[in-house]
């Protein structure tokens, strides 16, 4: 076996998504065959009146053909719109990341800077601490009441659900980062008279970055996780409305599409934060 | 006459649990331009604290030091150090962390003249070629090499280096003490310089301080160094006078830096510690004899 370790990873993924699929189509196939689904010896003219049919036909698990068909079919239209209950995915999908970026952005201007103080200063650390302890643990979601009492607009409230989830990671990150610069770097440029803005510019963040980058990558995965959460609680649009909306419509087929282009979004959210990171991740 | 550094009095002192520790107090020493100083004493005994003291980044709690007729009161680009650690941006390339130290000197240049100093002083080092290497690609001489760039580009009054050598190689050691005894020659830096390498001190110095073991160490001894100012590295050896210091120094070490701290000579001085200068006449070489000290 003289493959490289990726080549045979990747060949090894391959083999168990075709072993995974062919399971799914063979557990689905049960399904539809034909009558054979029909309770023995049941009139089929009958059985169409008890519903029997009717229902098994969309509820049933579709197959992986059925998801294929319409996931084309869905991505070669992806921004019609005709109506508050049927959006495109890529309509829907954009209304979600619009929400996740401007909450998890509003994030990243308070979080950063907020750090820098607290990882700078020991007063404001001890200080704000018993704050941080409490409000971390707290379910993003536990505060969605509290936002559509207050704000009372049902997007504001979701992207400030992302906000105040994805602050805390950043927020502590960027503090240890910050707090723990080496000393004989601060030395060097206190040695060299560079002035505090200078410092924090030169010196303070770009040896903290990695560690901040840690931070908003946690982050980004979390304001990710809610953001569906928050729109099936909210509704209107979003991925997570998507998603809601199609379990009322029973709608199997579309729940599943939707639940791929959710992990498939994620992982690209996530890469995008992994890549910045190595650019500027130093060797030591 | 007034020297052009001047430490007067200092002390330093951490509170710790067991009370106060006293590291060193009334501490007195000048160097005039020009001069290469080391000092050498045990672990602990205080020398990188005068040397933190010396650069500003470290506050004495009491006494001054007189820095060309100005009183030292924190760090400033007049006064370069060279850290054990190097201390290098990994972030940075070689160019980049002796040009940010180049520009915080010179605020108003361009950077294609922050470059060309920057690469000037790259040079002087023998890095040319490597300017664009990151500090984690460089072997631990290169990385001190890049480390004494930066302290000459800012082109300081005195050069402050604790052990800068101690974590190389003999053979890496050997070229680096080489070459900063070359660019200090060169350039008359006055230079202060902490090392536990007796060979290192006796090649590279004018004179030597001894520093008594701590707590409340304080200098035994000023030494001046006998060999001839044009010596070298390899043949220091073959000086007439090379083994009575050696030994002079070795015999500190292992000897009187505990006896002198705990009962000082008659008539010590702390302002004025006693110089010596031992040489093949006042040395018989060869034993490690009770000495006589030469007053100051
Ligand atoms: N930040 C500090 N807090 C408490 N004690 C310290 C601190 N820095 C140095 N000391 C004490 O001062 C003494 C001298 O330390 P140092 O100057 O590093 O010695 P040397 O460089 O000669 O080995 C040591 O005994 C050490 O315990
Ligand atoms: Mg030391």
């Amino acid at each position: 076996m003289g493959l490289p370790l990726r080549l045979r990873a990747a060949l090894v993924s391959v083999l168990l998504l075709v072993v995974f699929l062919l399971a799914w189509q063979a557990g689905t196939a049960g399904f539809r065959g034909g009558g054979a689904g029909l309770p023995a010896g049941m009139d089929p003219e009958y059985a169409k009146l008890m519903g029997i049919t009717a229902s098994s036909s969309t509820s049933a698990m579709p197959s992986p053909g059925d998801v294929g068909k319409q996931l084309w079919a869905l991505l070669s239209d992806p921004f019609y719109d005709k109506g508050p209950n049927d959006k495109g995915l890529g309509i829907q999908l954009a209304f979600s990341l619009g929400r996740v970026l401007l909450g998890y952005g509003g994030a990243v201007l308070v979080a950063i800077p907020l750090g820098f103080v607290i990882g700078m200063s020991p007063l404001m650390s001890r200080a704000l601490d018993p704050f941080i302890q409490v409000l971390k643990p707290i379910s993003p979601l536990a505060w969605m009441p509290l936002a559509l009492y207050t704000i009372k607009d049902s997007a504001v409230s979701a992207v400030f659900v992302i906000f105040i989830c994805s602050v805390w990671p950043m927020l502590l990150n960027t503090a240890f980062g910050v707090a723990s610069v080496r000393r004989e770097w601060l030395n060097v440029a206190r040695t060299l008279e560079v002035g505090p803005l200078k410092r924090a510019f030169t010196i303070i963040l770009p040896a903290a970055a990695p560690t901040i980058l840690t931070g908003m990558r946690i982050s980004i995965g979390i304001a990710w996780l809610v953001i569906v959460a928050a729109e099936m609680l909210v509704g209107g649009t979003g991925i997570g409305y998507f998603v809601w909306n199609e379990w009322n419509n029973l709608s199997i087929t579309n729940v599943i599409i939707a639940i791929l282009v959710i992990g498939v979004m994620g992982m690209i959210l996530d890469q995008i934060l992994a890549y910045v990171a190595r650019l500027v991740t130093f060797p030591e | 006459m007034s020297a052009y550094l001047s430490i007067e009095g200092i002390a330093r002192r951490f509170r710790t649990p067991k009370g106060t520790n006293t590291v060193f107090e009334d501490l007195w020493f000048a160097m005039d331009k020009g001069e290469f100083a080391c000092v050498i004493g045990h672990s602990g005994c205080g020398k990188t604290t005068v040397l933190n003291i010396l650069s500003g980044l470290e506050e004495p709690d009491g006494g001054v030091v007189i820095m060309d007729g100005q009183a030292i009161d924190g760090p400033s680009l007049d006064r370069a150090v060279i850290f054990q650690s190097h201390a290098l941006l990994p972030w940075k390339s070689v160019l980049g962390n002796v040009a940010y130290a180049v520009a915080s000197r010179h605020k108003d240049w361009s950077r294609e003249k922050v470059r060309a100093h920057a690469e000037r002083f790259i040079e002087v080092v023998g890095l040319k070629g490597a300017e664009h290497k990151r500090p984690a690609e460089l072997s631990g001489g290169m990385k001190q090499r890049v480390g004494i760039a930066r302290a000459l580009s800012i082109e300081p009054k005195m050069l402050l280096m604790d052990e800068p050598f101690s974590a190389l190689d003999a053979l890496t050691r050997g070229t680096l003490q080489d070459e900063v005894r070359r660019i200090c020659v060169e350039t008359g830096q006055t230079v202060f310089m902490i090392t536990h390498d007796v060979d290192e001190a006796i090649y590279l110095a004018d004179r030597i301080v001894l520093m008594t073991n701590g707590p409340q160490a304080s200098i035994a001894e000023i030494v001046e160094n006998p060999l001839p100012r044009d010596r070298r590295r390899l043949d220091l050896h073959k000086q007439p006078d090379f083994y009575a210091l050696r030994n002079h120094l070795i015999d500190f070490l292992v000897e009187r830096s505990r006896v002198l701290r705990d009962s000082p000579p008659a008539g010590y001085d702390r302002r004025r510690p006693p110089v010596v200068r031992p040489t093949l006449a006042t040395e018989p070489v060869g034993a490690l004899s009770p000495r006589r000290t030469a007053g100051g």
